[in-house]
């Protein structure tokens, strides 16, 4: 890995994320009109944030049980519509100390 | 105004990114990358999932067309949230628009598009530098404190250091489930979608022949064919949707769209029943 490389790859990785982002916001100027892409494009995010959290959530600490009392808490409170950081912040506090708790009894 | 009510919306965001982006700059500085490489990396990406995998995938010497369609598989999402973007973005010139392309996230999209009214430059330029801050001053303040703690911290105060970074790991995943469970509590056709790829993403998790396909895929798959699914079933009405949740009464959040549901899908037994 030099410094070639890494600047090489970071192009690379700049040219795809833009691209991704910019083409159709840059190319369509058209209102769409048909009911079903319009339903697609409203319901899409909620998909592919569901796929991208589960089951991924849970795997994602370095304990099966931190990872699961950090989603819980983060379902529950997301449940009561509380905000992105109070949800962000509950789950990472709930992982911390079930992951202390482990360390210390452990 | 705009500007200002459009900061304030992303603040959430950018907090919400900064312990992101932080455990992000120390992983790649963990692999051995130079300060500035995650820094570079977010200022000019401002994207996790990307991010993570392109950098894991350079540490790792892969080549650059694996790079290539890594990262096209992972972001093509944006090419859809952009497209929804420009819905609400009419009359915007093309330099105001590829300078808001760039601040597409997924994040940045959920709250854009989920505003009722049209979306105006100032307002999109307020959200997105502000989580944009967020987002770097994350990977700075991670980049920096990386090298000097990993290389201070002995003992039960690397375990500690360790702790907390495991902990940073679920604030993306946390976020996540914060955009989507309200929407799925408001619309049973969204609990239905979310239930759906849920489900279809343990599938891809959890098979074995499955877990050979490209990290990223799974994400377009499930995606568009549960999408596709929940959009011919329950079709969404042209301008009624955003119509009815600027009205007052939407407050209640519950009877509103419900009541539109038991209209458009006729056959579903009592719209409020199956809220539970």
């Amino acid at each position: 890995m030099n410094i070639a490389s890494m600047l090489v790859g970071a192009a690379v990785m700049f040219a795809v994320t833009y691209l991704c982002k910019g083409l159709t916001l840059l190319c369509f100027r058209k209102n769409i009109k048909n009911t079903f892409v319009k339903s697609f494009l409203y319901y899409l995010p909620y998909s592919v944030l569901a796929v991208m959290v589960f089951p991924v959530i849970l795997f994602s600490t370095s304990s099966i049980w931190s990872g699961i009392a950090g989603t819980a808490v983060a379902l529950l409170l997301a449940y009561f519509r509380k905000g992105l950081l109070v949800v962000a912040l509950s789950s990472i506090a709930t992982v911390f100390v079930v992951e202390l708790a482990i360390m210390l009894l452990g | 105004m705009e500007f200002t009510k459009g900061i304030k919306d992303g603040l959430p965001i950018a907090l919400g990114y900064v312990p992101v982006a932080f455990a992000y700059a120390v992983g790649a500085v963990d692999r051995g990358f130079p300060l500035w490489f995650p820094i570079l990396i977010s200022a000019s990406n401002f994207t996790g999932t990307g991010q993570f995998a392109g950098t894991n995938l350079i540490a790792a010497g892969a080549s650059l067309a694996v790079l290539f369609a890594t990262m096209l598989v992972i972001n093509i999402r944006y090419a859809l949230m952009s497209l929804s973007l420009s819905q609400k973005m009419e009359g915007f010139p093309l330099w105001q628009r590829a300078v808001i392309a760039f601040g597409v996230t997924d994040e940045n999209f959920a709250v854009a598009i989920r505003r009722p009214q049209k979306l105006t430059f100032p307002y999109l330029m307020g959200l997105m530098s502000c989580s944009f801050c967020g987002w770097v001053g994350g990977t700075v303040l991670g980049a920096a404190l990386a090298a000097i703690l990993s290389s201070l911290l002995t003992g039960s105060a690397a375990a500690y250091y360790q702790l907390a970074m495991s902990a940073f790991n679920i604030a993306l995943y946390a976020m996540f489930v914060a955009i989507v469970i309200p929407a799925a509590r408001e619309e049973r056709s969204v609990l239905l979608l979310v239930a759906l790829s849920v489900a279809a993403s343990c599938v891809f998790y959890f098979v074995p022949a499955l877990q050979a396909l490209p990290d990223g895929l799974e994400i377009v798959i499930c995606s568009i064919v549960c999408t596709v699914a929940v959009s011919l079933l329950f079709p969404r009405k042209e301008e009624g949707t955003d119509k009815q949740e600027e009205t007052p009464g939407a407050e209640k959040a519950e009877g509103a769209p419900g009541a539109e549901k038991a209209e458009e899908a006729k056959g579903e037994p009592g719209a409020e029943g199956g809220k539970q």
